[in-house]
């Protein structure tokens, strides 16, 4: 399996990663490379074999539905690292656009 | 001799005894850091409050103690990078848990460690704020991604350190510096408030002088965290019980996979566990699973939970936006968002799963004929400075001999087991047992340490 530079790009918009044109190459190059070492699986018969998507055993871990004030943020604590505040709220880019911006 | 030299547990006895004070041991650690650190690279930030924030603790287990923590910890009021532009700046407005009860119990955090960035890595060189050099041999790395935590060990700039490992970033940086490495089973101590990797493997543990002090450090963090959803809900063990054990009649496995360029260091480990036969265990060589295609399972299943991981970083409530992220983090979350497209997630995430399954079950297999697996740590002692550059594979391929038990959240130790004259570069052995039985691990990893003489702290000249 191996992958184009339009691919990458692809997935480097998909992923939001800004990424410049001697990025892409490099990183198409890289993905090859690991693509490689990755489709060493495939030797593997795994026909009737069930996934592990984790080790520890453990089911529905839940917990009581309760605040728990000593670890929530004050509204300080949740903004003191954003570049951006107003009036007490973060700044968040546009996501909804229409005709006359 | 100077006092930053000093183990742990012979720390904890002087001032029990009042050999020293705390005030003694801080100034000589603050001597060695302004002489190494610039050069080293072992530290991003230091806690400058550190001596005065000990007196108050000198009644607690770990009395006031200075301890090196890994930058990807969460430090309320201390920088938190990961290693990473990304993150430059931020100040954690809550504390790990980890470093919280390391802290109840009398640890003070000395500084933050470097690691490759968001511990992407094996070797510190994806750090954004430049590599740390391997104290043993500055021309050297000191491996990852907890190199600046093994380097602290290794160069005397802590007592004690903490890092993470997700497949390998205790154990290995601690065969390349030369140091004791101990990762936990998965589950045994708390990943909240640790910059997420893999959420599926990521486990925190201490990195130290001796097999003992790791048993001493890791009491004062491990256990049942309600605020980790994957955090194992019985009682640790006091692992100090598992020191000074006899370990006649427990069955050793050496994992010797016949891969050539590792002959002449699996030849030098042979020889080296001598050592425990003499004390009484059996030493067999066992056969296990090939272990290329645990590479595969690693980096498919690592990438796949790096890039959902890493989606948090949006520069908007902190940090700084996706455009800071290192050349390794942007691979890595690629990668993953790929592998978990629709249509590739069948073919990468489920067959990686599947063969994980397989590892499982040859550990199965493995511990139903014995109490603990050996084999090398790393193929190689510390590569060279600039070697990982653009090596998309560097950290895989150098943790292959630790990912099969990673994936499997198996407890596993490094111990020194060689030091080559010439470079003063170590060679270390990887202890693994089965899930929850640490003990083991211990037991065997402190008689070699004890009865052998690459321990430098124990075999001082």
């Amino acid at each position: 399996m191996s992958v184009t530079q339009s691919q990458v790009k692809h997935i480097a918009g998909l992923a939001t990663i800004p990424v410049s044109e001697e990025e892409t190459q490099k990183l198409t190059q890289a993905f090859n490379e690991t693509l490689a070492v990755v489709d060493q699986l495939k030797q593997v018969d795994v026909s009737t074999t069930k996934t592990t998507h984790q080790v520890t055993g453990l089911h529905n871990v839940l917990r009581e539905d309760v605040v728990r004030e000593d670890l929530s943020f004050t509204q300080a604590e949740a903004l003191a690292n954003a570049k951006v505040t107003h009036q007490g709220y973060f700044v968040v880019p546009y996501v909804l656009s229409n005709k006359d911006n | 001799m100077k006092l930053n030299t000093l183990t742990l547990k012979e720390s904890l006895d002087g001032l029990h005894k009042g050999d020293f004070s705390l005030d003694e041991i801080y100034r000589d650690l603050d001597q060695a850091y302004t002489e190494h650190n610039t050069k080293l690279n072992v530290y991003l930030s230091k806690n400058e409050h550190a001596l005065e924030q000990s007196r108050a603790k000198s009644t607690l287990p770990l009395k006031g103690l200075p301890i090196a923590v890994k930058d990807n910890f969460c430090t309320r009021d201390l920088p938190s990078t990961a290693s990473s532009a990304v993150l430059e700046g931020f100040r954690p407005q809550y504390e790990s848990t980890v470093t919280k009860r390391l802290q109840e119990q009398g640890g003070i955090v000395y500084g933050k460690t470097n690691l490759d960035a968001f511990a992407h890595g094996s070797s510190t060189e994806t750090s954004d704020f430049g590599p740390t050099l391997n104290p043993r041999n500055p021309e050297h790395l000191p491996g990852g991604s907890s190199g600046g935590s093994a380097a602290a060990i290794a160069g005397d700039l802590a007592i004690a350190s903490i890092g993470s490992e997700t497949a390998g970033s205790i154990r290995q940086p601690s065969a390349w510096c030369g140091t004791v490495g101990f990762k936990p089973s998965y589950g045994r101590a708390s990943r909240f408030g640790v910059a997420a990797m893999a959420s599926s493997t990521d486990s925190p543990g201490p990195i130290t002088k001796t097999v003992e002090d790791a048993c001493i450090l890791l009491n004062t963090f491990a256990g049942h965290d309600p605020l980790d959803g994957t955090s194992y809900s019985e009682k640790s063990p006091d692992f100090t019980q598992f020191l000074d054990q006899s370990i006649k009649g427990m069955k050793i496995g050496l994992i010797y996979q016949d891969i050539e360029e590792l002959a002449t260091n699996n030849a030098l480990l042979q020889k080296e566990l001598e050592i425990l036969r003499e004390l009484g265990a059996t030493i067999e060589v066992a056969q296990a699973m090939d272990p290329h295609p645990a590479i595969g399972v690693y980096t498919v299943v690592q990438r796949a939970e790096v890039s959902s991981n890493l989606a948090r970083y949006d520069g908007i409530r902190y940090g700084q936006d996706r455009s800071h992220f290192g050349a390794e983090a942007k691979r890595r979350i690629m990668l993953g968002t790929f592998t978990l497209t629709a249509g590739h997630a069948d073919k990468y995430y489920e067959t990686a799963q599947k063969v994980r399954t397989l590892y499982l079950e040859d550990y199965k297999r493995l511990f139903a004929n014995y109490d603990v697996l050996i084999s090398l740590t790393s193929p190689s002692y510390a590569k060279k400075v600039g070697v990982s550059a653009d090596a998309a594979m560097f950290g895989e391929l150098e943790d292959m001999l630790l990912e099969a038990s990673s994936v499997s959240g198996l407890p596993g130790i490094n111990v020194p087991f060689f030091r080559d004259p010439d470079t003063n570069l170590y060679l270390g052995a990887s202890l693994i047992a089965p899930m929850w039985q640490e003990g083991n691990i211990i037991k065997v990893a402190d008689a070699f340490e004890k009865n052998s003489k690459w321990n430098s702290w124990r075999n001082r000249n």
